[in-house]
């Protein structure tokens, strides 16, 4: 039999004998449809933020506050309440209106240039204060929005727009692992890095999430995940080699893992 | 000849792939191609071949959300050799 013929119908469901298990996206999302490129890890992780919502039925009390990114364009598909900040702010808009409410789950969704660029004293303050809000960082070591420059993130050797010859540390300095550094500050809960670039890693993600949100609601201070997402366009790699990339060049050095939980440091193994 | 055992099936939406390839090796048991035919935004899209276990890897790590996850209450087994 030759392939063509044994290719499955996939048009349509199933007629019968069989139940859907997962939908085209999550329940909170209003649509489907986004113009991001192919390949990019940050639609991947707003479906795990929304599942992690999702799954703890925080849905009616989440509160999110977006910073300037490609995500951005992700907030027409979110089907919860949404406070756009300004650039890099989102920690300190995040503060009030948890302050305000302090029922609601308030967590914060930023990019990399966002947050560690434009607004580093903003997330390191709130996690120094204590603030009982998840901040949530989309790192792909890129300014994508604004054209694929180098971020404070981009990780040494890193091929950017303005680091074409790989991020060198004696030109461009060397990068902030924000995550380490905010998982040393006393005020900080709960501190993980996880990564979307393949299922186990996405699976990851979302219980980091989880866990997050529930240390969170259990008030034990900032919480802070921070999910490391494929760029192809911002790395000049073909879209199916970025998972293999963010593995090899970016998870060397922001290495995957729990950094702090229940307050407490996580050694490595 | 052995049959194929196929405990799940997925809908693709073919028409909003970007074409990144990601679903293709995240399949656990290697069961997704890509298409010779394209889209109508010139992309080719992820086609499925019998062997599907309804895991839903390829859901997880899609950016575009093409696919829709299936599980047959009852395996089906096509006869026709290995995938």
């Amino acid at each position: 039999m030759s392939d063509d013929l044994r290719v499955i119908q996939t048009d349509s469901p199933p007629a019968e004998g069989a139940c859907r298990t997962q939908g085209f996206g999550s329940p909170l999302q209003l649509s489907e449809e986004h113009d991001l490129c192919p390949g990019c890890g940050e639609p991947v992780a707003l479906r795990a933020i929304l599942d992690a919502v999702e799954t703890l039925d925080l849905a009616q009390r989440a509160i999110g506050v977006v910073g300037i990114g490609c995500y951005t364009a992700l907030t027409s598909l979110i089907d919860l309440d949404l406070i756009q900040a300004l650039h890099g702010r989102a920690p300190s808009v995040a503060t009030g209106a948890k302050r305000m409410r302090p029922d609601s789950l308030l967590f914060t969704l930023q990019g990399d240039g966002d947050m560690v660029n434009e607004g580093l004293q903003e997330v390191i303050h709130a996690a120094a204060r204590g603030e009982n809000v998840t901040c949530i960082l989309l790192n792909n070591g890129v300014f994508g929005e604004t054209g694929g420059h180098m971020t404070a993130t981009t990780v040494l050797g890193q091929r950017t727009k303005n680091s074409l010859e790989g991020r060198d540390a004696a030109y461009h300095g060397h990068p902030i692992l924000i995550a380490d550094l905010l998982s040393r500050l006393g005020g900080a809960g709960y501190v993980a890095r996880a990564s979307v670039h393949d299922a186990p890693g996405v699976a990851r993600a979302r219980r980091y999430l989880e866990r997050a949100f529930e240390s969170q609601m259990k008030g034990e201070g900032f919480s802070f995940v921070e999910i490391l997402t494929m760029c192809p366009t911002g790395w000049f790699v073909p879209t199916a080699e970025g998972p293999g990339y963010l593995d090899d060049v970016l998870a060397p050095i922001h290495q995957l893992g729990e950094l702090k939980r229940d307050g407490a440091l996580v050694e490595p193994d | 000849m052995s049959g194929v055992e196929i405990r799940g099936t997925l809908v693709i939406d073919g028409e909003r792939c970007k074409g990144c390839e990601l679903c293709i090796p995240a399949c656990p048991p290697a069961v997704l191609r890509m298409s010779e035919a394209r889209n109508g935004s010139g992309y080719a899209y992820p086609e499925l071949l019998p062997g599907c276990t309804g895991c839903g890897a390829c859901l997880m790590v899609c950016p575009d959300f093409c696919f829709e996850v299936y599980r047959y209450d009852e395996p089906i087994v096509l006869e026709g050799g290995t995938p």
